[in-house]
């Protein structure tokens, strides 16, 4: 076996495929390649001779890396296992993560080890940044409701904002809903009536 | 009665539907379930999903529970198909540039003709590259069934390659490959889009392939007796509810969501009714058992179709015939269908295995309590497979 490690990732986001290659030359000297289209992916991973490949669960080309497990072909690389079979937890990680890994056969299991720790790691992190990026998003989409039915109140019933904004709070509390869905129900009703 | 939740995974397919009606419309509720439908990227994960224990039960390729019960891809488990959830649904489309030559060359097939269109394919210039959603599925099999009894070398003129069904309609278009089959709505967005057209319904090929299962693990379905009557009967009664015809527009409308599949209710209204549009100009044609959900025992998994799966797969990769068969049929779980929907009315047949491809037309048979009418399941070739004698 050589020393150094081939390892494919599939990834079509240019910042993510950077990340996960900075955590994993933490690992030890790798030669990391990637792929980012979809087309041609099991060609691709066929000339490009792999011992690992990395990809996101939500890929839906994962099933023709799949497929490539069967590849009974000499011409072909037997990409012959999902992460390693004999660590059912490692796997477990794997797939909680979001990452699916394709192992060559043989590849001793503590080779793989570091690897996939450091793609988990990253993964949990992207994860966690797309639910940030997620919550940011909906504030924003809040904010932008509750100033709508702010403008509505202040030209109704010639509010300041201040008053507006406590009118809505208080008709929210007093209905035991979210200051968001009072707004957006008076801006839904607003866009009704004109 | 106590409501428990239960985690299904499916495909954003049109066959989804006996799921997503018995969430949406209440089934799954009478039977004191809370079906949580988590949507998968691809068949892959969704298997891994299944056997992993993130999800208790699956809408499955028939072909999968197969395949893990013969060693082939995935993490070894043994998986169980305890109902087969639609018959059909497939479609086989041809890139513009190879419906070009058909048509130049005065070879365009009829639309339900598979012989002639077999022949038509067989007769072009090799190898044929084909997109399949994954290595184990109705598509390959029929597929290989058909083009090899076509006289395709399908060894060598044929290659075939798994590609998402979301991405089918962009590979055919960008000429990746020169043909697919795929289930739908993914053959009917190809066409709207105008990246190719529609050359055969699988059900031409075979008029009762069991297209997907409900698929679950057997250790879960050992220990979870109670939860599996449920979930069958749940998913049961929205097959046979999908099985009115005057309930396609409604299942069309909700399947369109975009929780579910995110398409026109115009274009999964398709699949349903049957009234495929095939090519880019307009022209339809409309396919009879185009999806089935509950007529003809649609959803009684017979050992026999298990058989003829494991026998085909076992051809393929180069298993022992029969004894791939035995295993394959324990997979169709008939024993739990009998139990546990034979007390709701389900149709129940006197015996789990049957001669595939036998029947020409829907023919009355024997059942526990008096008969039932069983839809046709020839074969294109007229070839009759025998559980029996699986190595035929």
């Amino acid at each position: 076996m050589p020393d150094k490690l081939s390892i494919l990732i599939v990834e079509p986001d240019k910042t993510r495929a950077e990340a996960i290659i900075d955590s994993l030359a933490e690992t030890g000297d790798h030669h990391i390649r990637v792929l980012s289209g979809s087309t041609g992916l099991a060609r691709s991973v066929a000339e490009l001779n792999p011992d690992l490949v990395l990809l996101d669960m939500a890929n839906p080309s994962r099933d023709a890396i799949d497929a490539l497990t069967l590849a009974s072909s000499p011409l072909e690389r037997p990409v012959a296992m999902f992460v390693d079979r004999s660590d059912d937890s490692l796997t477990k990680a794997a797939i909680e993560a979001g990452v699916s890994a394709y192992v060559v056969d043989g590849m001793q299991p503590d080779r793989i080890k570091p690897i996939l720790d450091a793609a988990i790691a990253r993964f949990h992190m992207f994860s966690r940044m797309r639910s940030e990026l997620e919550a940011t998003k909906r504030a924003l989409e809040e904010r932008k409701i509750i100033d709508r039915a702010k403008g509505i109140l202040m030209r109704a019933r010639n509010m300041s904002e201040d008053e507006a904004y406590a009118l809505i709070r208080k008709t929210a509390m007093s209905q035991g809903k979210k200051i968001a869905d009072v707004s957006q129900a008076l801006v839904t009703a607003s866009e009704l009536l004109t | 009665m106590r409501t428990l939740p239960l985690s299904v995974g499916f495909m954003p397919l049109v066959d989804a539907a006996p799921l997503i009606v018995a969430h949406e419309l209440g089934f799954a509720e009478e039977e004191g379930l809370a079906l949580n439908l988590q949507s998968a990227p691809s068949w892959s994960t969704l298997r891994d999903r299944l056997i992993l224990g993130q999800i208790e039960a699956a809408h499955m390729l028939s072909p999968v529970p197969v395949a893990m019960a013969l060693g082939l891809g995935g993490l070894p488990t043994q998986l169980d198909a305890l109902s087969v959830l639609s018959i059909n649904g497939n479609v086989i489309g041809i890139s513009n540039a190879l419906a070009d030559q058909l048509s130049n060359a005065a070879k365009t097939p009829d639309f339900l003709d598979a012989t002639a269109a077999g022949q038509a394919l067989a007769g072009l210039k090799a190898p044929l590259r084909v997109g399949v959603p994954f290595p184990f599925s109705m598509h390959a099999e029929l597929l290989h069934y058909w083009l090899a009894a076509s006289g395709l070398n399908t060894a060598q003129a044929l290659d075939v390659r798994t590609i998402p069904p979301p991405l089918m309609a962009d590979a055919i278009a960008t000429g990746e490959v020169d043909a697919f089959c795929v289930g739908e709505p993914w053959g009917s967005i190809t066409v709207e889009n105008g990246g190719g057209a529609l050359l055969l319904p699988g059900a031409a090929i075979w008029q009762f392939a069991p297209e997907k299962v409900l698929a679950v693990r057997r250790d879960w379905a050992n220990a979870e007796d109670d939860l599996t009557g449920r979930l069958m009967r749940a998913v049961w009664k929205a097959g046979r509810w999908l099985g009115q015809p005057d309930k396609r527009t409604t299942a069309a409308d909700i399947l369109g969501w975009p929780e579910y599949l995110g398409v026109s209710t115009e274009i999964i209204e398709r699949a349903f009714s049957g009234d495929l549009l095939i090519n880019a100009r307009g022209k339809s044609r409309h396919v009879p058992r185009m999806m089935e959900f509950y007529d003809g025992a649609a959803t009684f998994p017979w050992k026999s179709q298990g058989a003829w799966i494991g026998a085909r797969m076992a051809a393929r990769f180069g298993l022992d015939r029969a004894a791939s068969a035995t295993k394959a049929a324990a997979v169709f779980r008939s024993d739990l269908y009998r139990r546990h929907l034979g007390p709701l009315g389900a149709d129940l047949p006197a015996a789990s295995k049957k001669l595939e491809g036998a029947l020409s037309g829907s023919t009355t048979a024997a059942t526990d309590s008096g008969h039932l009418i069983l839809g046709p399941d020839r074969f294109f070739d007229g070839q009759v497979f025998d559980p029996s004698h699986p190595e035929c």
